[in-house]
């Protein structure tokens, strides 16, 4: 076992940086350490595959018994729920933006939708419902006594594939026609319109009936209850870890899986040139159509899952800040590299929830006066320019993206990607 | 085989031209569907038109601050074919240099005398276009051009980020709520009043100050060199390259230029609205687009029209449906032309839309 003095000196460097990084968060000291040398171990080999397996093994172990080093109901676990939860709604962003190359700004919509979706099925929202005894289905302990629909979490879960894949067809239909950038504004605008429907849910106009409760929030929401085991409980962060982390491994199964289909090729060979693409006979409209269809059920599924686990379903975490919030995962972690966005949205949790409150002392004691959590924005913002700027091809590249994104192979007159007028001026030389 | 071959194409060519009809009277049509309902509903209620006839006064005021935030989009639009997300909140900045610093600096409050108004609106009205002018200029050379050869999804993400950084800056200058300014023309005095349509100082000032601008854009764009440098680099930038058109200067000068009159619309926004927030860029950057694209991207005069099109209807909403309204109505409307009408009002069919 012979390894690259290169990479393993890079292979120091990650894994120190990934044990100071866990510190940095509150992270376990043992588990730090072994996060460190498994990342070591990755880099360093990462020419033997049996090294590879023997990491990815480890790694999965890790990850399952991370919650076992914990307080359960601590910031820790806290954020590393919603790392998973916001991982499978970057996962399916990526499906749209990296794999297929449209723009979606509007990826709100489906987190709405699929959180709306357990508003409407597992609460008292409908609390006229059967004479207000409630419709109870597959629910049991506390959410089966309550008036209101209340379905078991799976059956949710379908309804929130179903409305979303659904819905993310709808609105990438009217922009099958358009090509580049007037696709981000209407995916733009669908998000928008979808979160004003939310905010103002409770109050529409023309008599029709209420869908949402505004700003107020549908709350309570019923904890998440699978067959066989006790409905979950708000104080222990365990068992809703380990359902998102299984919710997660299923999504990147699937990305895997598609990535390498039949449909993930079509997909790619869309972003790097509509043109070519449709002329060896893939379908375009169908193609297109299923990207945002498969990238939207992944929102919805996070959606439910967040719903359950927040407790509510408030207007406010429908901003467009939100979509900039999962693009930026995809950006960082590199357009269309599945390892890369499971980092970015890892990474990017962590810096929203717990960095930037943590550090809410910085600005007193360098004699400033604001809060750092109103830095959000420009940390995001920030991150998109000098990412795209430096780093296009994001912090774990795919490879066949950074060819496109460094050497302009494929920028041709591809949809989303450029027009006749990129094209570089043919050399002739004699 | 020749000839059925030139009939097939005839046909296609009528067909094309029937659906370019439909949709074009199409869009008009529906755009006359909110003023013709609720003319109908004051006929019918109140006995007068006046309630509507208002609502399109403030409809135009409001339209000629969008057609001047219009302009930006569609002048860099139609020079590199990128929707300068930043730009409203470049719009957003010109109006927090106004009313958050330089009215202080001033000294203008609701107590100056007319003159002095007078004079510290010209110099306000010069400082904020500068300062916006400089700020979009400067976006450009970082977040844009070193992208100019990616892939362009590239710049749009930057420009997006951009628009986040911008937006923080606004949070960190006046805070996260609308804050309520100084009111020094008393924009909601009546000025004078025609059978119950009232003309306030705020509608004289919007369009006492936009239709100059428009017009000065107009001067420059056709008349001076440099707008005929711009328009070539519009046209083809290979082919104006070749002329001896410095074309990076050029794109600089564009956006200059869509800095400068969105400065100009920060201020009389803030002058006209009397309360100023860190998120206005954003709201006003989308009404904007959907104006420049309603009168079909890249065309100056369709962003005018474009721009006073959607005031109307943005008040309309505002003033019948519920203003929490507005946003999902216009974006309803960008849709609608997005699927149907890509090209807009007076727009060619382009290659992006295409």
């Amino acid at each position: 076992m012979t390894a690259d003095p290169r990479k393993i000196g890079i292979g120091v460097v990650a894994g120190v940086l990934a044990a100071f990084a866990g510190l940095l968060v509150e992270m376990d000291l043992t588990m730090a350490v072994v996060l460190a040398l498994l990342v070591f171990g990755r880099i360093a080999f990462a020419d033997d595959a049996r090294v590879r397996l023997a990491m990815l093994a480890g790694l999965l172990l890790w990850v399952l018994v991370l919650p076992l080093f914990h307080d359960p109901a601590g910031g820790f676990i806290d954020t590393a729920v919603l790392a998973l939860a916001y991982s499978v709604m970057g996962l399916g962003l990526n499906i749209i933006v990296g794999f297929a190359g449209l723009l979606d700004l509007g990826y709100v919509a489906f987190f709405a939708l699929g959180a709306l979706a357990a508003g409407w099925f597992m609460s008292n929202f409908f609390s006229g419902t059967n004479g207000g005894d409630g419709l109870h289905v597959l629910v049991s302990g506390v959410a089966a006594e309550l008036p209101g629909l209340h379905f078991n979490f799976l059956f949710v879960v379908v309804v929130a594939v179903i409305v979303c894949t659904i819905a993310g067809m709808l609105i990438g239909l009217p922009t099958l026609r358009l090509r580049g950038d007037y696709i981000a504004i209407v995916t733009l605008a669908f998000g928008e319109i979808i979160g004003r429907v939310v905010i103002n849910g409770d109050d529409l106009p023309f008599g029709l009936p209420q869908v949402t409760k505004g700003r107020q929030g549908i709350t309570p929401i019923d904890k998440i209850d699978l067959p066989l085991l006790a409905p979950f409980e708000a104080l222990n962060l365990r068992p809703w870890f380990w359902a998102a982390l299984v919710l997660l491994l299923a999504v990147l199964f699937v990305n895997y899986r598609l990535r390498d289909s039949r449909l993930g090729r079509a997909w790619i060979a869309l972003r790097e040139d509509e043109v070519a693409a449709s002329s060896m006979g893939v379908p375009v409209v169908r193609t297109k159509l299923l990207a945002y269809g498969t990238g939207a059920a992944f929102g919805g599924i996070a959606g439910a899952f967040l719903a359950s686990l927040l407790n509510t379903v408030n207007a406010d975490q429908f901003q467009f800040y939100f979509s900039v919030f999962v693009l930026s995962m995809v950006i960082l972690g590199g357009l269309g590299s599945i390892e890369g966005v499971l980092l970015g949205g890892v990474v990017l949790t962590y810096i929203n929830f717990r960095l930037i409150p943590g550090l809410s002392d910085l600005p007193a004691s360098i004699g400033l006066d604001f809060d750092t959590t109103q830095l959000n924005y420009g940390i995001f913002g920030f991150l998109l320019v000098i990412m795209m700027v430096m780093r296009p091809e994001g912090l774990i590249p795919e490879r066949r993206r950074r060819l496109e994104l460094r050497e302009g192979i494929g920028v041709g007159t591809t949809a989303g990607v450029g027009g006749p007028g990129d094209e570089k001026v043919v050399e002739v030389r004699g | 085989m020749e000839a059925s071959a030139a009939q097939r194409n005839e046909g296609g060519r009528r067909r094309e031209a029937t659906f370019d009809a439909i949709s074009k009277y199409g869009l008009i049509a529906a755009l006359l569907v909110l003023p013709v309902a609720y003319g109908i509903t004051d006929i019918s209620q109140e006995g007068s038109l006046a309630p509507l006839a208002n609502n399109l006064v403030d409809g135009l005021s409001n339209g000629a601050i969008w057609a001047l935030i219009a302009l930006g989009y569609t002048l860099v639009y139609g020079i590199i074919e990128l929707i300068n997300f930043a730009h409203g909140e470049v719009f957003m900045i010109g109006s927090l240099t106004a009313a958050s610093w330089f009215w202080g600096v001033i000294g203008l409050s609701a107590a100056t005398g007319t003159v002095g108004i007078v004079v510290g609106l010209l110099a306000s009205l010069l400082v904020c276009m500068l300062i916006s002018g400089a700020l979009n200029t400067m976006i450009e050379r970082v977040a844009y051009r070193p992208l100019r050869n990616a892939p362009k999804l590239a710049p749009l993400i930057t420009a997006v980020g951009f628009s986040f950084i911008l937006q923080n800056v606004g949070i960190l200058w006046i805070g996260g709520s609308p804050e309520s300014i100084v009111d020094p023309i008393r924009a909601q005095r009546e000025l004078f009043a025609i059978a119950g349509v009232s003309f306030s100082h705020g509608d004289l000032l919007a369009v006492g100050a936009t239709v100059p601008l428009v017009l000065a854009l107009v001067a420059f764009m056709t008349r001076s060199r440099l707008g005929k440098a711009m328009r070539a680099t519009a046209q083809d930038p290979e082919a104006a390259r070749l002329m001896g058109i410095n074309v990076d200067t050029t794109i600089s000068l564009t956006f200059m230029i869509g800095g400068l009159l969105a400065g100009a619309a920060g201020l009389i926004y803030a002058l006209y609205q009397t309360n100023i927030s860190f998120f206005q860029g954003f709201t006003a950057g989308l009404i904007a687009f959907t104006a420049a694209v309603m009168g079909g991207i890249g065309n100056l005069k369709g962003a005018v029209l474009g721009g006073l099109i959607i005031g109307i209807i943005q008040q309309i909403s505002d003033n019948r449906i519920g203003g929490e309204w507005t946003p999902a109505v216009v974006f309803a409307y960008l849709v609608l032309i997005m699927i149907f009408r890509p090209q807009g009002l007076l727009g060619e069919e382009t290659r992006e839309a295409g």
